[in-house]
């Protein structure tokens, strides 16, 4: 079926509203008119009008953005050299940095002979009390000092108003880019969501067709997951020898600290070692008793029946984490997908009519587990390039782009040190502990020595469930507990995770609480009717033979379910917080040795609805 | 009357229904903790006001829409990127709190004052919508006050549907008790119409719509005149918000009767 839509042209059409675009759009807008409000760089698609630049963010809201950061700021102190961190709420100058390695209080989590081995030394040299070890020192590649940490959606909503105050530019949430539009190699534009749709997409009452925004630049920031960043993917491919197969999600919340707590603002904590081995923790303190906590669960974490709520709790409760969070409320909660192949995982950054920026363009870095800076830093290369282009009078071309914008990039301290990080986790593909050693190597040697290894897809390092569990669980269990999945739907990831030795949380209805509570009091998720479903499954026969299905185990807000008897997976967007972890847990290739996977994650409306994040 | 009709909806912001809210005790009287970090979405009341009007001044030629807003200048521009995108309307911004905590008599002051200041608004023509209560403040008198204060005698609440009769007069069902209506006519404007939920759904996102809007939508939050209502000599005993029940249990293998019992039992408590 032919379906008309309507057109509208602009100069500069942008997707999603993060750190990158903050940093192109508030670089691009100073560079539009002169002290006196005159246009110095004219629109051609209205002329005598100051450039048209138009964005468009999926998010109900510019400050639901899901992160709690810690960043060394030097792109953004650059763009801003007179910030000061009290006006933007929750934030704070980094104060005291720690590392601690936990160990495992409970016995439950599945730890290789040589973590054991590193346990025995730690508790030797550790506090048994509270089973954690403050390391000494902390290598100069991960410490943050001079930075800040602060809330993405507070300070996305901080950079937001000020753009849009200025007027000159647009920033439009809660609409949903579907795909761009190309033609020929060229990229004319973006196409939005269509709405007034049934969930399956089909027209329903007040349709209205995702209008097409022709541009001759399209600027694409719209994270690791975006429909439009995955789109360009399939059609332009990777250059060769990239690939994006590192992934994580991460989890986290926002707690008012109890008012015993002696923490300080600005206190950063990360921690390793435990829930499980693989699994990394931090918690950092914003002004006003409020801190940011979370966990990242890798996709080298090789469990058939991975999850990260349990995990996150199981986390919190540790010893060494409860006395600073015990009587505190939880204030808000979400998760996210991070891209973490790094420079490996770059795309190609220009082409003929568009730029990518941000963490979908591969710009976090690995090693210094910092992405925020990194993409804000992205998307100001792009705009001196976009302004120098614009007063040259030259065209958006992929070479006029990669002259300018590229050229920027690969001559900064983002390059410089996105490729001393490319190889710093390769280690964590042959275990935890290699992971550390090769990161260690990689940080003090400045990228010069690396332990390397094979990439292999996340779907190719999940091992059977019987395999998982072999020294704690009976095959003969295991049959029960897949059966009784099957035939209830539901998630095998708590019964497995019981059968471990891991207890049941002792929900406090404040801070522990259900993973659907945690939904309803520090998620806020919302889905506006009339838009089509965001998780697609390609194949359902795929589905058939999927058990356990590692899409619903890992599901942040359990959003996709069983389907009692087996099948493809029930989908309830009223629960989904677009974290995007279903579609690279999905361990259902489209074809032997393919990236792709059964779950396609399309543009969706709605999602968290939280500015606290 | 000549033309169409010239529609001010007054509407403004409240914190997003799904948001955790906690009063306290402020500087200034009481206060919603947090509240300019929380996400605003616009009031809901206001929001049938505003969607009703654009589909009157749609369906009559000649009409205009006038938005009169009353709250923090800041929260009220981050607003009106999501709403600019749905109806065409003319911004008119009262720079001042929504927090809930204001005495609607300043408040509807503060607006009636607004709509006075409106250039080559025709009172002859005039439709003054609004919501027939806040999701925020629920005092329900505010349209009332304001239409008081413009001189509009017909006034109307709680209606649901207003229907352009041929003569040009107005058909309106208000809502009354008992799941009934009052169905009226009125010759024309001037009047009030205090909305229930009316019967439109919220409009799709337009980016021709925004693109429009913003146009006179920036001038207007630069030109927001101050407005600082408060509640002046009026003392609170006590702010508390409405009791909520959560209890979290969990109990695995209840049947589906057990279930229901339960939660009848619960709603019976």
């Amino acid at each position: 079926m032919t379906v008309e839509r309507q057109t509208m042209e602009v100069d500069i059409a942008c997707v999603g509203f993060g750190p990158a675009m903050g940093g192109f759009l508030t670089t691009l807008s100073r560079a539009l008119v002169d002290e006196n409000g005159q246009p110095l760089l004219e629109s051609s698609v209205m002329p005598g009008a100051p450039l048209q630049v138009l964005c468009y963010e999926r998010a109900d809201d510019i400050s639901f953005g899901v992160s709690g950061i810690v960043t060394r700021g030097r792109s953004i102190r650059a763009t801003f050299p007179d910030l000061n961190p009290a006006d933007i709420p929750m934030t704070a100058h980094v104060g005291h940095e720690k590392v601690l390695y936990l160990l495992d209080p409970l016995g439950a989590s599945r730890r290789s002979t040589g973590v054991r081995a590193l346990d025995e030394v730690v508790k030797i040299l550790s506090s048994p009390k509270d089973y954690s070890y403050e390391l000494p020192y902390i290598p100069p590649f991960l410490r943050k000092e001079e930075g800040f940490v602060l809330s993405v959606g507070q300070f996305t909503q901080w950079v937001g108003s000020q753009l849009m105050a200025s007027g000159l530019v647009q920033v439009w949430p809660g609409m949903p880019v579907s795909e761009p539009l190309i033609e020929g190699n060229q990229v004319v534009g973006i196409r939005l969501a269509d709405q007034g749709t049934n969930k399956d997409g089909s027209p329903a009452a007040g349709y209205m067709p995702g209008m097409d925004i022709r541009a001759a630049l399209t600027v694409v920031a719209d994270g690791p997951v975006g429909p439009v960043g995955q789109k360009l993917d399939r059609h332009f491919g990777f250059p060769a020898g990239n690939h994006q197969r590192e992934w994580a999600v991460g989890m986290k919340a926002v707690v008012e600290l109890p008012e015993t707590c002696t923490l300080e603002p600005g206190t950063v904590l990360h921690t390793i070692g435990y829930p499980e081995p693989e699994i990394f923790g931090f918690l950092y303190v914003y002004p006003d008793r409020v801190a940011s906590l979370g966990i990242f669960v890798p996709s080298w974490l090789d469990n058939p029946v991975r999850t990260s709520y349990r995990y996150l709790q199981h986390w919190m409760t540790h010893p060494a984490i409860w006395p600073y969070l015990e009587g505190g409320t939880l204030r808000s909660w979400g998760a996210k997908s991070l891209q973490e192949s790094g420079r490996r995982g770059e795309p190609f950054l220009v082409g003929n009519g568009y730029a990518r920026i941000g963490e979908g363009s591969g710009s976090t870095n690995v090693l210094t587990g910092s992405g925020v800076d990194e993409a804000w830093a992205t998307g100001v290369q792009l705009a001196e390039g976009v302004v120098e282009l614009l007063k040259a009078g030259k065209p958006f071309t992929k070479e006029n782009l990669g002259d300018t914008y590229l050229a920027r990039r690969r001559n900064s301290w983002v390059e410089q040190e996105a490729k001393e990080a490319e190889k710093a986790r390769d280690g964590f593909q042959r275990g935890v502990l290699t992971g550390l050693a090769g990161m260690g190597l990689t940080g003090l040697t400045k990228g010069i020595m690396n332990l390397g290894a094979k990439i292999s897809r996340p779907y190719e390092r999940v091992p059977s469930l019987e395999e998982y569990c072999r020294e704690k669980i009976l095959p003969s269990e295991i049959e029960h507990l897949r059966s009784e999945s099957i035939a209830k739907g539901s998630s095998l990831a708590d019964a497995v995770m019981d059968a471990h030795g891991w207890p049941q949380i002792p929900l406090d209805g404040k801070l522990l609480v259900s993973q659907q509570d945690a939904l309803l009091m520090g998620g806020k998720v919302q889905a506006q009717p009339g838009y089509a479903d965001h998780v697609v499954i390609t194949d359902p026969q795929l589905c058939e033979t999927c058990n356990p299905q590692l899409c619903v185990e890992i599901c942040s807000g359990q959003a996709l379910t069983y389907t009692e008897g087996g099948g493809a997976p029930q989908f309830d967007r009223e629960k989904c917080i677009h974290c995007g972890a279903c579609m690279w847990n999905c361990t259902k290739p489209l074809e032997a040795n393919g990236e792709r996977c059964n779950i396609d994650f399309r543009a969706g409306s709605g999602g968290l609805h939280s500015a606290e994040n | 009357m000549n033309g169409g009709f010239h529609i001010v909806v007054c509407g403004s912001i409240v914190p997003d229904p799904l948001q955790t809210l906690a009063p306290i005790e402020g500087p200034t009287g009481p206060a919603l903790k947090n509240e300019l970090m929380l996400p605003a979405v616009l009031d809901p009341w206001a929001g049938h006001a505003l969607y009703e009007a654009a589909n009157l001044a749609k369906n009559v030629p000649d009409s205009k829409v006038w938005l009169v807003s009353l709250g923090p200048k800041a929260k009220l521009q981050q607003l009106m990127m999501s709403i600019a995108q749905k109806v065409s309307f003319e911004l008119v911004v009262l720079d001042g709190p929504a927090g809930g905590f204001t005495d609607p008599c300043e408040v509807a002051a503060a607006l009636a004052g607004g709509i006075n200041g409106i250039a080559g608004l025709d009172r002859s023509r005039l439709l003054l919508f609004g919501g027939c209560s806040s999701a925020s403040r629920d005092a329900g008198v505010t349209m009332q006050m304001v239409a008081e204060q413009l001189g509009i005698g017909d006034q109307f609440l709680g209606v649901d549907e207003l229907t352009i009769q041929a003569d040009g007069s107005m058909k309106l069902l208000e809502r009354i008790e008992g799941g009934q209506y009052q169905v009226s006519t009125c010759t024309g404007a001037p009047a009030m119409l205090a909305w229930a939920t009316g019967n439109l759904p919220e409009p799709p996102n337009n980016p021709q719509i925004g693109m429009m809007n913003m146009r006179t939508v920036m001038p207007a939050l630069q030109k927001a005149q101050p407005a600082p209502v408060g509640a002046a000599g009026v003392s609170y005993l006590g702010v508390e918000l409405p009791k909520q029940r959560r209890e979290t249990r969990i109990v695995k293998d209840l049947s589906v009767d057990e279930v229901a019992r339960e939660i009848v039992e619960w709603l019976k408590g």
